[in-house]
Parts: C-alpha cells; structure tokens; sequence
C-alpha cells in the first residue's frame, strides 16, 4: 500500500495529542525546577531544590502515596473479586438476567463526585441511614471522622461506584469465549467447581490482566471521591498523591512544589504499573 | 452441591442489587425531603415517615436570583461539552486507529505497538498533574472559563478510549474487505470511507458510548478550568455541597444529572447480549 496515506490517517490525531500535551509536560518539568509559590511566582530556576526537599524532607507526600498504593490495590482487588463473581452468575441461566445486567452496569455510568455527595449524606453520623440501621444493634460508627473508617468509606464508595466497569469488562470477555472447551469440560462430567479452575479462569486469564490494568491506572488517579468524602480527613489519613499535589499547587499555590511532586508521582507511576503489568502476566497465564 | 450454588448465586446478585440501589433509593426519598424531615433522623417512606414537598425539585429550576439552584444552563454545557469533544476524540481516534491497525510505521525504535501505547497511555496521567500547566495554557490563550478550552482538554482525557478501542476493533476486521475495495480501483481514502467505515459503525458506537461515559463523569478538570461564565453539572452539584448542605434539592439535582447516562446502562446491555460489545472490548 502506498506510504503516504497512512500518515494522512495517523497524524491529525497524533498532532492534536501531541499539541495539546507537549506544552503542559514540558511546562511541568520546567516548573519543577522553579521556585514558584504564591509570594514569588515566576519561573526562576532553583536546580534540583524542590526533588531534594520531595525525597529527604516530606514524609507526607509519601504517606500519601503509600495510601493510595493500598487504597488502589484494596479497591482493584475488591472489584475484581466481586465483578468477575457478578459477570459469571448473570453470564448464563438465572432469572432476570438482562435486568441484573442493566442494574449491575448503572454505578460506572454516574458521576462519581455526584454520587459521592449522596454518599456523604448515607454516611452522615447521625442523620444517614446507615448508622440509623446499624443503631439496631447499639453501633454509631463516625464513618467519615476516624482515620481507620474513613479509608472503609473511600474503599465502600470506589467499590461500589467501580466494580460495574469491572463487570462489563468480564461480562464482555465471558460472552466472547469460544464454546469447544466447555464441551469438552461437560463430556468429561466436570463439576462447576472444576470447569472454573481448570477451562473458565484460564481462558479468562488474558481479560483479566488487560481489566485489572485498565482499573488500576484510573484508580491510581482516586481523587474525586477523596475530595468530597473526606477531603484528605480527618487530619491527612485519607489524603492520596493527587490530593496532594491538589492542595500543594492548587490551594497553597506552591506551583514549583507541586510539579516537582506531580512529576515524581508520574514517573513512580509509569514504573510501577510496568512491574505490575510483568508480575501479572506472569502469575496469571502460568499455562 | 447445585442446589446450594444456585441459593448462593442468587443471594448473592440480590445482595448486589440492593447495594447497587441503595444510594438511588436513599437519594429519591431525600429529594422529598424540607429542613425538617431531614434533621429528625434518617426516615425512608413519604406520607408514613415524613411529610413530602416538592421544595428540592422547584428549586431546580428557578434563576439564582429567586433562590433557585438553576441547573439547566450548566446541563447544557455538560451535554455540549461532551458530546463535542467525544465527536472529535472518535473521528480522529478512528483515523488513526485505522492507520495504527492497517499500516507499518517505523521511525528508529518507534513501531505501531509503541504510538498506540502512547496514544492509551496518556490515561496514566493523573488529572492533578495536567490541572496547573493547563490552568497556565489557557490562561495564555484565553481560554480559561470557556467551552472551547474544557473541550481542548477533555480530547486528551476521551481520544486514547477511542484510540483504545477502534485499534482492537480494526484489528478483528479482516483486511480482505480494504483489500477488494483496494483492487476494485479505489484508492485507500475511498476504500477507508466507501467501505471500511459503514462497517465500522458498531465500534464506533461503542467507543462513542465510552467517550460519552468518560467524559460526562469527569469532575477535576471542570473545577479547575471554569469559574463563573462556564460551569458544568458535576462543578455546580458540588457546590451546593459546601455550605449548610440543602439535602434535598441536592438530592434532586444528583438524579437529574445522573438519569441521562442510565439509558447508556441499557445500550450497553444490549450490545452485550447481542454479543456486538465483546469484540470491541476484549
């Protein structure tokens, strides 16, 4: 085929990414490197000042990571746990199929910071009706004023708000598998148990990878549901890395702080989801 | 030993259910809700438990000067905003999908697989960390608090989902339908348009219902970028939130705002049962 066409296609999208991003990255390097805050904004050069004060002088900013490492896996974990469960009980015979499926499907669809707001107000200590169900047995929780429950709240709202892409994720791969093994399972009069482990998991293996890959690089990113739950409370015990950078650059306008935390964080990020990527591989697809 | 998974199967998917509908339930009876009702204590059932009023729905829709929330300009501008920039995000996603997916590009160590990880990776990058050179970037152009700057940045958070899924899409297309096309005498522009396109609406669709998901959930960006002259749905809820919260008409506002995307819930599900989604998610 001739050559040239294909930059015809290729380049209108790549020139538009590429246009937009170049500068807000170059931007943030640059930034980085600057002393920028409220009282002196302007893009002086301070060397490496802000990298060194970020890795021998802010146990916060790595609290707030190892946070939402643990935040992120927990939730990950949950709603692939919970999403593949859900995807292989509504996959084939069961009642109301098609209306669990709609329903399971709804949370990804809405706003998180909106649904959080109403989630605020389920958890309210004495005004929400969670703790108005749980005062049966003499409980009043603080969901969202102990460090401890807060992190609960955060993990029960990404749960539920996320799991439904996990589903449809799973849900899509187990409609696409090929139906031969599963024959083959049911001459050789395997139990459900055993046609999971031994055909449904293994064929699954590679969908799952790409759908834990997909919600961890958007969990890494938990924001809004801190935001408006908890905004980083009580104290800081639920702020994450992008919580952070937000109240560095964005509250306490220390610009050049902020990118240097914001750089660090992408960098640590691409690394790590790298590993991940490798690890997984590895342990899922043994066979 | 069936038995007992069937009891457990459904047990557990109705547990589900309930969990999923919770926050709606609760959410519908508190938009019924007035001062009064709301501060006595949780309560559930209208007329038995508490007086309902129609106050959080009215409020809706009066102009800020009456009191009123006035949320109807802000969906619109959700609704445009969204549907522009996932327009854009698809056509040129589309392109250069198709391109990634039918060409060989090599420039040193950068192949095909590469610039598609490119294009898919910029969903690694955090919000936050785009927010500040953004705030800077727009401000340089002027297009702080407008449309057009929101739509700018939400191509870079729609166009990899559209990349991402059109590149697997093309993928299972076979070539053979280009290469006919190709041999009849069309050259590949036509050959892309006359033939490959009409059967590429299926991925389209579905990578335009993604677009539209991804974009019309997305809160940061429109706080960060807009003030007062532009405001999207997500900001304006949001803000209600922060003084002596009226549950109520925040209640209503949050089942206005998310009902348009619940009928997507149902397109998606029927893709999925016709097993048209399977494709082009996998």
């Amino acid at each position: 085929m001739n050559f040239k066409h294909k930059y015809v296609f290729l380049l209108p999208g790549l020139i538009v990414l590429i246009g937009i991003l170049i500068f807000p990255i170059i931007f943030t390097v640059r930034l980085s490197l600057s002393g920028w805050n409220s009282f002196n904004p302007g893009l002086d050069f301070i060397g490496l000042k802000n990298y060194i004060r970020l890795f021998t002088d802010d146990p916060r900013f790595w609290q707030s990571f190892f946070r939402l490492s643990f935040l992120a896996i927990t939730t990950v974990f949950l709603q692939y746990i919970i999403g593949f469960a859900l995807a292989h009980m509504v996959w084939k015979d069961i009642k109301f199929k098609r209306f669990f499926r709609v329903l399971f499907l709804i949370p990804m669809m809405t706003t998180p910071v909106i649904m959080t707001v109403i989630w605020r107000t389920f958890f309210h200590e004495s005004l929400g009706p969670l703790n108005d169900f749980l005062s049966i047995f003499g409980l009043q929780p603080p969901w969202l004023s102990s460090p401890g429950l807060a992190k609960v709240s955060i993990i029960v709202v990404e749960v539920w708000q996320w799991t439904s892409f996990m589903f449809l994720l799973m849900l899509a791969g187990l409609l696409s598998l090929p139906k031969e093994p599963f024959l083959a399972a049911a001459v050789d009069g395997a139990s459900p148990f055993k046609k999971f482990i031994y055909v449904t998991f293994p064929l699954m293996a590679p969908i799952s990878i790409g759908a834990i890959i997909i919600r961890l690089i958007e969990a890494s990113k938990i924001m809004d549901t801190v935001f408006v739950l908890t905004s980083g409370g009580p104290g800081t015990s639920t702020e994450t890395s992008s919580f952070f950078i937000f109240i560095k650059g964005l509250r306490e306008f220390q610009m050049g702080y902020a990118a240097t935390a914001s750089f660090t964080y992408l960098i640590i990020m691409i690394i790590s989801l790298t590993v991940i990527v490798k690890v997984l591989t590895k342990v899922l697809m043994r066979e | 030993m069936p038995r007992l998974y069937t009891f457990l199967k459904y047990f557990f998917v109705v547990l589900w259910a309930c969990f999923v509908i919770a926050p709606f339930l609760w959410a519908i009876s508190t938009s019924f809700k007035d001062f009064n009702s709301v501060t006595g204590g949780a309560t559930y059932i209208p007329w038995l438990q508490f007086e309902p009023t129609l106050d959080g729905w009215s409020v809706l829709f009066k102009p800020g000067s009456q009191g009123g929330i006035n949320i109807i300009g802000p969906y619109f501008n959700s609704i445009f905003v969204t549907l522009t920039a996932s327009l854009i995000s698809i056509v040129l996603g589309t392109l250069a999908a198709y391109a990634l997916s039918r060409y060989t590009f090599k420039a040193g160590i950068v192949k095909n697989n590469d610039i598609t990880f490119f294009f898919i990776s910029q969903r690694i990058m955090p919000p936050v960390v785009l927010s500040i050179p953004f705030f800077i970037f727009l401000s340089s152009l002027g297009l702080l608090d407008s449309l057009a700057g929101l739509i700018l940045v939400y191509i870079v958070l729609l166009m990899p989902i559209a990349v991402w899924i059109m590149v697997d899409f093309f993928n299972r297309v076979p070539r053979e339908i280009d290469e006919t096309a190709l041999i009849d005498g069309c050259n590949p522009f036509q050959a892309f348009f006359k033939v490959v396109l009409p059967n590429s609406v299926p991925g389209m669709l579905v990578a335009g219902l993604f677009c539209i998901i991804f974009g019309w959930i997305d809160f940061f960006f429109a706080f960060i970028l807009t003030f007062t002259k532009v405001q999207l749905l997500p900001v304006k809820i949001v803000a209600l939130n922060s003084s002596i919260t009226p549950w109520w008409s925040l209640s209503a506002a949050a089942l206005v705002s998310v009902a348009p995307l619940i009928i997507v819930a149902f397109i998606v599900e029927r893709y999925l049962s016709k097993g048209n989604l399977s494709g082009a998610l996998k």
